[in-house]
């Protein structure tokens, strides 16, 4: 299969675009849940920290949809801003609050669970990057290379706050356990591709679900040795599962608000 | 021997003033009098907490930043305020250590109002242009007054304005073409930009502080003048800042909410309607429009989270 967008089957073009989008939509909506903790984050070092990689993530999210522009699925910014949930592919995972509350208000934000889906994000990330500098759409290999770059760091970032507060008080290991849990049990539809496995899968644009998951565990399993824990098991997905469009209200909200000022007057140049 | 003493602090102090009028940066771990080290320690620390406070105006405007690369951009401009603030904090640390005092005393002082931070960010936001406005004028206003403590006396003050500073003009870019693009744009936009001006006017004239101590009672613009942490006044800060924005300001198009302003040639000098300095002091005194709301967000924030920081310490213990 050529790069050409006039040499792809229809098969072929739907499994692009919609690998495309769940890549897309889980970094936009992570990067904008990092958004939100900005100036709320423990210490400022760690509000730094996040809203660089927050940043990062969404320079990923861009340069994603920034591929399905170049394929004619439509402006970047438009996929971006204007997309209807129901047309969102991202995990469920990543569309959670960060906790209690409005980012505009005094939100209960909990950092426990920024750090566990930051891990569990961030590992799911790398292992699906390995898999895609070798997809078979090159623009994609391309973008996953850059991609990989920054996320080294991250994933260093996020190491040290994991194994640090399960090897701290008794407070912080509760907390953790407790996001643990949380996480998990959204976890299911991140290695999912929806009801577009087959095709994604039989066109070599990335490895398996099931070789995903596998290495998943192995990436993370001496992390949570560290910590004397055991790796836990990926559940299968829920009903809601984010890749086939189905979502929670927190998505429509956030959504909503990712969208305000755009939507004053989506014809203007801002 | 009290004598004794007496007269090596002045001759230290006598020393002191040499080095400063001779240009010589002073260093953390030199003697320095204590006048000269609380000045430093307030200037220091509200210029710090300032810049973490003032992420929290602009904060509101990240996720809905209108397009994915402003999106990027005003995250980038909010990360790099923080980062700043790191830096100043890092800065006064040093200078408190001989009052045991640390970076948790300040956020208990920003608290409970002993630590100011800047007017501008007691404001409320209402649109996207006001992210605009902030960027534009507000870290155009902070250029005009940093870029002038670059040779400051104290070594590491100076040393992270050098950084500070580049990456304000950075904001100030950033700033400016949000406010091209609406003022360019369709006239809601041009409304939008129009509308902020007006509620960002007052707060901008007041960033530079009274022209004088007799407005608000207290001034530190003499100290800081003496001990050459900076060169000019707060008037000056401020026609310097007239001299550079209003040409641009008009040239888009846009109106300054004062009739009265005008270039006195007699005096050489922007003639302007005073903002009002009562007002000013309420601000100050942690009693604008969102001055609790902001100190609220950060109380609550560092409170709910504190566990975490336990957690930090009693492992590296």
């Amino acid at each position: 299969m050529t790069n050409a967008e006039s040499a792809m089957s229809q098969e072929y073009k739907d499994a692009l675009e919609s690998l495309l989008f769940q890549l897309a939509d889980d970094d936009f909506m992570y990067a904008y849940r990092g958004s939100e903790w900005l100036g709320l984050a423990p210490h400022i070092e760690a509000d730094i920290a996040f809203s660089s990689i927050s940043q990062d993530t969404m320079g990923h999210a861009a340069m994603y949809y920034q591929l399905l522009e170049d394929l004619g699925a439509g402006k970047a910014d438009h996929l971006a801003h204007f997309r209807p949930s129901e047309d969102r592919k991202n995990s469920i995972l990543l569309e959670r609050v960060n906790g209690e509350g409005y980012y505009m208000e005094t939100p209960h934000y909990d950092w426990a669970y920024a750090v566990v889906r930051s891990v569990f994000y961030t590992y799911a990330k790398k292992v699906k990057l390995d898999s895609l500098r070798e997809s078979a759409y090159l623009p994609l290999a391309d973008v996953a290379l850059k991609v990989r770059m920054e996320l080294y760091y991250h994933k260093m970032h996020w190491d040290i706050w994991f194994k640090q507060l399960l090897n701290s008080t008794d407070v912080a290991k509760k907390k953790m356990n407790d996001a643990i849990q949380l996480v998990l049990a959204d976890f299911g539809d991140v290695f999912s591709f929806g009801s577009h496995k087959q095709a994604i899968e039989k066109n070599g644009l990335i490895a398996s679900e099931e070789e995903l998951k596998d290495k998943w565990s192995k990436l993370i399993a001496p992390l949570f040795q560290s910590v004397q824990m055991t790796t836990p098991i990926i559940p299968e997905p829920s009903d809601k599962n984010g890749r086939n469009g189905k979502h929670t209200s927190d998505l429509e909200k956030g959504l909503a608000t990712l969208s305000e000022v755009n939507k004053v007057d989506s014809a203007a140049v801002w | 021997m009290t004598y004794m003493s007496v007269e090596t602090e002045e001759a230290k102090l006598d020393k002191f003033m040499e080095r400063i009028e001779s240009g010589d940066k002073i260093e953390a771990d030199d003697w320095m009098p204590d006048e000269y080290r609380m000045t430093l320690i307030k200037l220091i620390s509200m210029h710090g907490m300032s810049e973490i406070m003032g992420a929290l105006p602009e904060k509101e405007w990240v996720p809905r930043a209108p397009s994915l690369y402003r999106k990027l951009g005003i995250m980038a401009k909010v990360q790099d305020e923080m980062g700043h603030g790191q830096l100043l904090l890092r800065v006064t640390e040093d200078l408190l250590i001989p009052y045991n005092k640390n970076r948790g005393d300040l956020m208990q002082d920003l608290f409970t109002g002993d630590l100011k931070f800047h007017n501008v960010f007691h404001m409320e936001t209402k649109t996207w242009a006001d992210a605009g406005i902030i960027g534009w004028l507000v870290d155009g206003a902070a250029i005009i007054t940093q870029t002038d403590m670059l040779k400051a006396s104290y070594g590491p003050y100076s040393r992270a304005l050098q950084r500070i500073c580049a990456e304000e003009v950075f904001h100030a870019q950033h700033g400016e073409s949000i406010i091209l693009a609406l003022a360019e744009g369709t006239e809601n936009q041009k409304a939008m930009v129009q509308e902020a001006l007006n509620r960002w006017w007052e707060p901008l004239l007041m960033f530079f502080g009274p022209a004088s101590k007799e407005t608000t009672g207290s001034s530190k613009q003499d100290l800081t003048i003496k001990y050459k942490i900076r060169t000019k006044t707060n008037e000056e800060f401020r026609q310097i800042f007239f001299d550079k924005y209003i040409p641009r300001i008009l040239s888009l198009g846009l109106t300054i909410p004062d009739p009265t302003l005008h270039y006195d040639k007699e005096s050489n000098m922007w003639s302007y309607q005073q903002p009002d300095w009562n007002e000013f002091k309420k601000i100050i005194k942690n009693q604008g429009p969102r001055s609790e709301a902001r100190l609220n967000l950060r109380r609550h924030s560092y409170e709910y989270n504190s566990w975490v920081r336990d957690a930090l310490s009693a492992t590296i213990s």
